[in-house]
């Protein structure tokens, strides 16, 4: 198991971490180095959109702190870029042109955001959200910011429209789209959502695209299709697309993301293998490959790697399950919605929660429910031990009393 | 700074040092317990910090509340009497010397 090189990852987020933290948990004992372009420990992505945050200091969203890798061996080599991949030398080269060889190599390297394709995007007070200093950048500008106005009415924006409504500012979400969450979630949902939103103060602008951003060194007004907004902070989330030029560059087969097997190994190259929202690959849910930008993809996969390489391999078949916490709203989804024929939407026991369920012929093949975490998890078990639930089950039911039901008569659910 | 101590699944247990007021899941991820997943980040979203609090303690610690005790039905190793989410239970000095199990699985 052992050898001279050993591993090498690329990127330091959440799905980087999992391919180290699995490795050493699965007792690999050869050379560990993680490089990562940011100069912070690994840390959490989720909370940066979650809560407004100021603290310069990151240990607060810190995956580990820095005394798990010094105990387990693992190279950290923080704000080290890796600039490119030697695949038949079997080394990495980074940006100061030091070679680092391998015996595996684990590409983690993310995704980075769109970028707002206008005039003006470059002026103060406009920011995306990724990395924790972003975080940092954005907390720091809502503590004075009265007029936000939130391009792109997906998770990052609705979720960051929700910190800053909270915080007491004026907020409009403008998206070009007709609806909210278009691709992401069901169509009820997204007009059940966008009216608890409008409720908790924040204006939904939908079928509204942004022409420029205006203002004398810093913003001062966001031009739409339809008028003038007043801003002093304008932070856009309308996509990101993975970070797969290395892998490209290094002649791997890439298309949106770098290709790989059910063992998450490229399919050019089996010493190299791709991990989180820089990865696609053949999924069981899924009819053909699919990229998924979510924790539970980055974490799953990096263990299924750190854990082959350690010498366990298995396919990669794990759920896909995400959540969004968008002021009193946790939206949770279990399951792939992409092809479905039949939603369902389904009241919870109490008012603020909802369930949707989605249907492939007749066999529910994904979940979409709101302030119900028990419902969600139900979900979950359910469709990770491939339980058939047909629309006449849920009739007058839910996935948790199934799910109980199950239990309770021996069966493990 | 209340000490807890995490008896794991294979029979070795890890004694902690911890803060007053964070919750016992940051306890076990930030000194790297194995076994506490915690995979949302203390968002009582996930169930994969699933703990057995040992009995002399249960009652110190506390029932779950509202919202854990019906995610508690859906852990990955089966509930117990003891079962508790370990982000929902917050530390504190009356809780030093705590003893949770750590169960064999938990996603």
């Amino acid at each position: 198991m052992t050898s001279a090189a050993g591993v090498v990852v690329v990127g330091g987020g959440q799905a980087g971490y999992s391919v180290v933290s699995a490795l050493r948990g699965a007792g690999y004992d050869g050379p560990v180095t993680v490089f990562a372009d940011e100069r912070h420990l690994p840390y959490q992505r989720p909370p940066l959109s979650k809560q407004a945050h100021t603290e310069p200091d990151g240990t607060r969203v810190e995956l580990v702190p820095e005394s798990f890798y010094r105990e387990r061996a693992i190279g950290l080599r923080l704000g080290e870029r890796v600039t490119a991949l030697d695949t038949a030398a079997r080394t990495v080269v980074t940006g100061t042109g030091t070679r680092v060889p391998y015996d595996h190599l684990v590409l983690a390297t993310g995704a980075r955001n769109r970028r707002l394709p206008v005039p003006g995007a470059g002026l103060d007070g406009v920011h995306a959200l990724r990395s924790l200093d972003d975080a940092l950048a954005i907390g720091r500008a809502l503590t004075t910011a009265r007029d936000v106005v939130v391009v792109g009415g997906g998770f990052i924006g609705l979720e960051l429209a929700q910190v800053a409504v909270a915080g007491g500012a004026r907020v409009t979400v403008l998206e070009l789209a007709g609806r909210l969450l278009s691709r992401a979630v069901s169509p009820q949902l997204q007009e059940h959502l966008r009216q608890r939103h409008e409720h908790s103060g924040v204006r939904i602008l939908t079928g509204t695209g942004v022409r420029a951003v205006e203002g004398a060194g810093r913003v001062e007004r966001v031009v739409t299709d339809r008028g003038v907004l007043p801003a002093d902070l304008v932070v856009y989330g309308i996509g990101a697309a993975p970070r797969d030029e290395l892998a490209r560059d290094a002649g791997l087969a890439v298309d949106d993301g770098v290709i790989v097997d059910e063992h998450l190994r490229s399919v050019t190259d089996p010493r190299i293998s791709a991990v989180g929202d820089c990865a696609r690959h053949p999924h069981p849910h899924a009819a053909g490959l699919v990229r998924l930008e979510s924790v539970q993809n980055a974490t799953d996969q990096g263990a299924l790697v750190g854990r082959r390489i350690a010498g366990s391999a298995a396919p990669y078949r794990s759920l896909p399950w995400f959540w969004s916490d968008q002021g009193a709203v946790k939206l949770q989804i279990a399951g792939l919605r992409t092809d479905t024929d039949e939603v369902r939407v389904v009241p919870g026991d109490s008012p603020d929660r909802l369930a949707a369920y989605a249907f492939r012929g007749d066999r529910l093949v994904a979940a979409e429910t709101l302030n119900w975490p028990a419902e969600h998890l139900a979900a979950r078990r359910l469709l990770e031990r491939q339980v058939p639930v047909s629309a006449g089950d849920l009739t007058g039911s839910t996935l948790g009393a199934l799910a109980r039901a199950r239990r309770g008569a021996g069966v493990r659910a | 700074m209340p000490i807890v101590i995490f008896q794991l699944p294979d029979g070795t247990e890890r004694k902690v040092t911890a803060e007053s007021g964070t919750a016992l899941m940051q306890a076990a991820v930030s000194n790297g317990v194995d076994g506490i997943v915690a995979e949302c980040g203390g968002n009582a979203s996930c169930a994969t910090c699933h703990v057995y609090v040992d009995e002399q303690h249960t009652a110190l610690v506390g029932p779950p509340n509202g919202v854990e005790e019906e995610m508690l039905d859906f852990t990955a190793a089966e509930r117990r009497a003891t079962s508790r989410l370990s982000c929902q239970v917050r530390l504190s000095d009356a809780l030093d010397g705590l003893v949770v199990h750590v169960p064999e699985e938990q996603v």
